[in-house]
Order: C-alpha cells, then structure tokens, then sequence
C-alpha cells in the first residue's frame, strides 16, 4: 500500500452544504423557542425607547419635514433595519462564540455527520433568522404610530432576511478572527456604531458632504438595509448622488446579495481554517 | 471474544501541527468486538489518534480505514457508525438531560419517536433516569461524564470511542462506568479507550497500544506485557545502601531499580522467590506485591515528569 501524502489536499474548494445545515439551524431555534419570553422583551423594548427619545423627545424640536415625512416617520425605518443588524451580527458574534469556545457545542456537532460548514452555515441562516424576527417584531411596534404608509411593507421580512444573512455573515468573519470574546469590542465600537449613526438612520444622508455619501454607500452595508427599507415602508427613497430611487433599489439589492454571498463563502472558509487543524 | 475482522487500520498514520509531529507514522489495527487502549503519557498522542479515527482532525500523512471506509474522504460514513465521548465536557448546556439525547439524535437523521424511546433506554442504562429534566449544570462530574458516554451511544455505533473516561471520577463513579463499558463489550461493541488509568487499562482492555512521543512503543494484552517486561512480582523496600548491597548479592539475576527513596526488585521467577528474603533484614518493613500495568508503563515511558 503507498502512502497518500499531503491528504489536506482533498478539503473540498467550495462549502460542502446538505440539508443538514437545518438540524444546525434547528438546534439554535429550540434553544430561542425555549427561552422565547427573555428573547423577545429587549426586542420590544429597545425601538420603543429609541421612539421616545429620538421621536418623540428630539423629534418635536423638528418641525420641519424630511422629504415629506415628520422626522418620526423618517426613523421607523432606521429603528426597523438597526433590529436586523443588531439581531443577526451579535447573534453571530457574542452568541456563536459562546457556542463554539465555551460550550463547545461545535465540536460536539461535527462529532455526527454533520460537516463544520454546515455548523457554520446552520448559525448564519439562523443569524438571518433572529434578524427576521427581531426586524419583523420593531414593525409590528412602529406600524401602530402611524409610521407605515406603505403596502411593501409585507415585504420587510424577506429583507430582513438577506439583511441579516448579510450582518451575520460579516459577524461569523469577525468570530473566526476572534482570540477571545473580548476581541468583539473592535467591531462593535469601531464598524456598528459608525454604521448605526452614519448610515441614514437618524438623518438624511443628503445632509452629508458627497464624498462621504459615497463611502456610506460604498462601504456601509446599514446605508443600502436603511435605504430599501424604507422604501418599502414608506413607498418612497431618498434620492442622493444624483441617482433615482429606482437606480438606488436595484444597486442596494445587488449589492447586499453580492455582499452577503461573498462573506458568507467567506467565515465558512475563515471558520475551517480556525477548527480544522 | 475477538474475531479476525479488521475494523480499523492504519498505515503510517501522521499528524502534525505546524512543525510539531503529534503522530508519528504509527500502525495499528483494530479487530472487531475487541476493547483496545491507548497508553501514554500527556502529549504522546492518544488523544490526537482518536481524533483521527472520528475524522475530526484531517491526517498529515498516511492511511486511515475505518470500517473499510477511507478516512479522509469517507468522513460523513465514518461518523454515522462511531460514537464519541470526549474528553473534556461538550454537553449542551441550554438543554436539559433528555434533551441533549434527543437534540443530538437528531444530528444523526434518527426520527423522533425512535430517538426518544433510545434515549429513555439510555438514561434508564446509565442511572439517569431521575436526573432527566434537569440542566447540564445541576449534574454531578460523574453524572456527566455518564451522560456523555450515553450521548455516544444514541447512533447505536459499531465504534466507540472513550477519551479519558474516568478522569475525574470518584472511585464510585469510575466503577459504574467500568460496569457500563463491560456491558458493552458484551454486547460486541467495538471500544477504543485513552487512560492514564493503569488498573482501568488493565481491568477492561483486551490489548494496550503503549504512546510515546508520537509512537507506538509497545503493544499486546497487558498480561502478556506485564510478563514480558516486568515478571511476576515485585519487591519494594526503603532505599539503603546496605538493603542495595545485599539485595544485588541474594538476587543476581534479578531486575533492581532505584524509584526516589524506594528500591525495587523485579523477577520473574515464580511466587514466593522472595519469602527467603524476609529473614535477612531483620526488622525492616518488605512490601512483596504483583507486578502490574503502571510498572510495565513506567519502565517503558520512564519517569519523567510531562508537560
């Protein structure tokens, strides 16, 4: 018999997925099925107090309109697309270390048929899910305010979705990079709160010099989230940078597909490198 | 109790890490129904192998058949007919007991209702039936340790492979395993075990493979090995130049080793050479016992400390 040198040369170029990714997804959904009232609380809670602040407190020293909204209604879409971001990157960062490093429930998983990129790729699709629910659930609370003027608005979760396989695919990256859990502070401090301010949430980016209109739209994946989905709550988008709204939609949502593919390929790769040895 | 079918095979199995040479070009085979353990000190490589076996670590060089089917390609198949009970504890704590049975059966394609009656069978099996609706964190290290082996079982796997089992068992604990694991061998499991554990070594292996920086150095069935390498028995007193002197001239042809302030003597002659032996040191305390296991492992491993 001859002996096989090199056999890591056999690790397959492209994520290896089956139907097993939902037994991954499955397992994460069980857990937030179980502890359903803790994980729902901050989710209703948050976009009610960002309302009072923001909208009702520093909302009533503006009175003038933002393209033909009150400023209120300007940011139920900003408060809709910050739920999916938060709801999809901390699942993938916080959470999935928490599982992979601490509980080893990783290990344990790929202990069974199931392959790591399937692990991994059962936590994204449930990061993208997380994002579903929690961007779905600020909707219901804003539409009661009078903050929903549009009939697309049906179509938030599905954008919640790409959204949130988006962020936590960026999420999943940063975790594979991760030494230890504290490591998660650069990301938060130095790329989602930027984002959370400076991506059309709170204000127009019209406000902006154009330069930095450009990086938002370039860089800031909250900025083309913000801008579709606002367009389907409000029926209309902000036109900037001498585009049409429609040029904006189309560019928004082939740039969050083009994105979130390339970063979730991407942390399962990332993800091999860190596990498989 | 072994039949000739070869269950796992390796050749010139390797791993390495960066420049580290983990395992280094070992060969083994594994027969069917057989209870094999790895031997060795810390870092030898025990632990490494087995990861191998579950397809868990890629190979550096070399082949790796289980069951006939190619390690490195054949991974999903491997996995569907090995269970793996790990050294440290990867319960899932955000579940409960039945729970953790149930979620993981799932990972196999196993349908609900099966997977329930395996886990209630299971739990009743390892004595944790009463502890079934509790978290991971309520239970005991025993308790777990339990739970994990029965996690292994739930595949109804051909293999079963034991990291350190009994690490960290009060010896009421590491006897109900001891228990369970010779159920199992009955039953025709085939069980590969890491010990650092001599006496579980020798009271459940049918054959040891002996590690040593990433080699195997020794392997057979601890009887035989402790016949080959250390006799029969094994005579222990204080050290003392005088006691040395007088123990090289009654017994020339026996084995003397100095062990801190302890000699001892090692023969392989039949039971009872060393009664004669008693009236000659008038006064001083002669411990005359078996040999076992843990001196076969220490002459071949030496004493120096690992890690």
């Amino acid at each position: 018999m001859t002996t096989n040198n090199n056999r890591m040369s056999n690790r397959p170029l492209l994520p290896q997925l089956t139907y097993r990714v939902w037994r991954v997804w499955r397992r994460n959904f069980d857990v937030f099925a179980k502890t359903i009232f803790v994980n729902f609380l901050p989710a209703l809670l948050e976009p009610i107090l960002y309302l009072a602040a923001f909208g009702v407190g520093l909302g009533t020293l503006i009175t003038g309109t933002i393209e033909g909204s009150s400023y209120i209604q300007f940011i139920g879409p900003g408060l809709i697309s910050i739920a999916i971001m938060y709801g999809s990157f901390y699942e993938c960062t916080y959470a999935s270390f928490v599982r992979m490093y601490f509980q080893k429930t990783f290990d344990a998983i790929i202990a069974t048929p199931i392959n790591l990129d399937e692990v991994i790729a059962g936590e994204l699709l449930w990061g993208a899910t997380r994002a579903t629910i929690n961007g779905t659930i600020v909707l219901a609370i804003v539409a009661p305010f009078g903050l929903v003027s549009s009939p697309f608005a049906i179509l938030v979760p599905v954008l919640a979705f790409l959204g949130g396989l988006l962020f936590a695919s960026l999420g999943m990256c940063f975790t594979a990079l991760a030494a230890n859990i504290d490591f998660f502070n650069f990301p938060s401090f130095l790329f989602i709160t930027p984002m959370f301010l400076l991506s059309g949430t709170f204000f127009p980016l019209t406000v902006l010099p154009s330069a930095l209109q450009t990086v938002a739209l370039a860089v800031l994946p909250l900025t083309h989230l913000v801008n579709l989905t606002r367009g389907l709550v409000l029926g209309r988008m902000d036109s900037f940078l001498g585009l049409s709204p429609e040029v904006l939609a189309g560019l928004s949502v082939v740039w969050m597909t083009f994105v979130a593919l390339f970063f979730f390929i991407l942390s399962i790769f990332l993800m091999r490198r860190k596990l498989i040895k | 109790m072994n039949s000739s079918e070869v269950l796992i095979e390796a050749h010139n199995l390797t791993k390495k890490f960066n420049d580290f040479v983990a395992v280094d070009h070992i060969d083994f085979e594994v027969y069917r129904g057989e209870c094999v353990g790895f031997l060795g000190p810390n870092g030898a490589g025990k632990t490494t192998t087995v990861r191998m076996i579950y397809c868990f670590l890629p190979l550096t060089e070399g082949l790796l058949y289980v069951a006939g089917m190619d390690a490195p390609t054949k991974s999903r198949d491997i996995k569907k007919i090995v269970g793996v009970a790990p050294q440290e504890d990867n319960l899932d704590p955000d579940f409960t007991v039945i729970r953790n049975l149930e979620v993981y059966a799932r990972y196999f394609d196993i349908p609900k209702t099966e997977a329930a009656r395996r886990a209630a069978d299971l739990l009743k099996f390892f004595q944790l039936e009463e502890k079934q609706t509790k978290l991971i964190q309520e239970l005991s290290t025993g308790m777990k340790r339990r739970l994990i082996i029965a996690r292994a079982l739930i595949n109804e796997p051909q293999i079963l492979l034991l990291d350190e089992p009994t690490t960290g068992l009060d010896p009421q604990g590491r006897h109900i395993v001891w228990d369970e694991i010779r159920f199992l061998m009955k039953r025709g499991v085939t069980i590969i075990l890491t010990t650092h554990y001599m006496e579980e070594a020798a009271t459940l292996c049918d054959r040891v493979l002996v590690m040593d920086n990433g080699k195997i150095i020794e392997t057979g069935s601890p009887k035989k090995l402790v016949k080959k390498h250390v006799g029969e028995e094994v005579l222990e007193m204080a050290f003392d130049e005088t006691t040395l002197h007088t123990l090289k001239d009654e017994l020339p042809d026996a084995r003397i080793e100095i062990y801190g302030d302890q000699i001892r003597v090692f023969t392989n002659q039949p039971h009872g050479s060393f009664e004669r032996l008693a009236n000659k040191f008038p006064g001083l305390p002669i411990s005359i016992r078996n040999a076992n296991l843990e001196d076969v492992f220490l002459k071949l491993t030496g004493r120096k400390l690992r890690e």
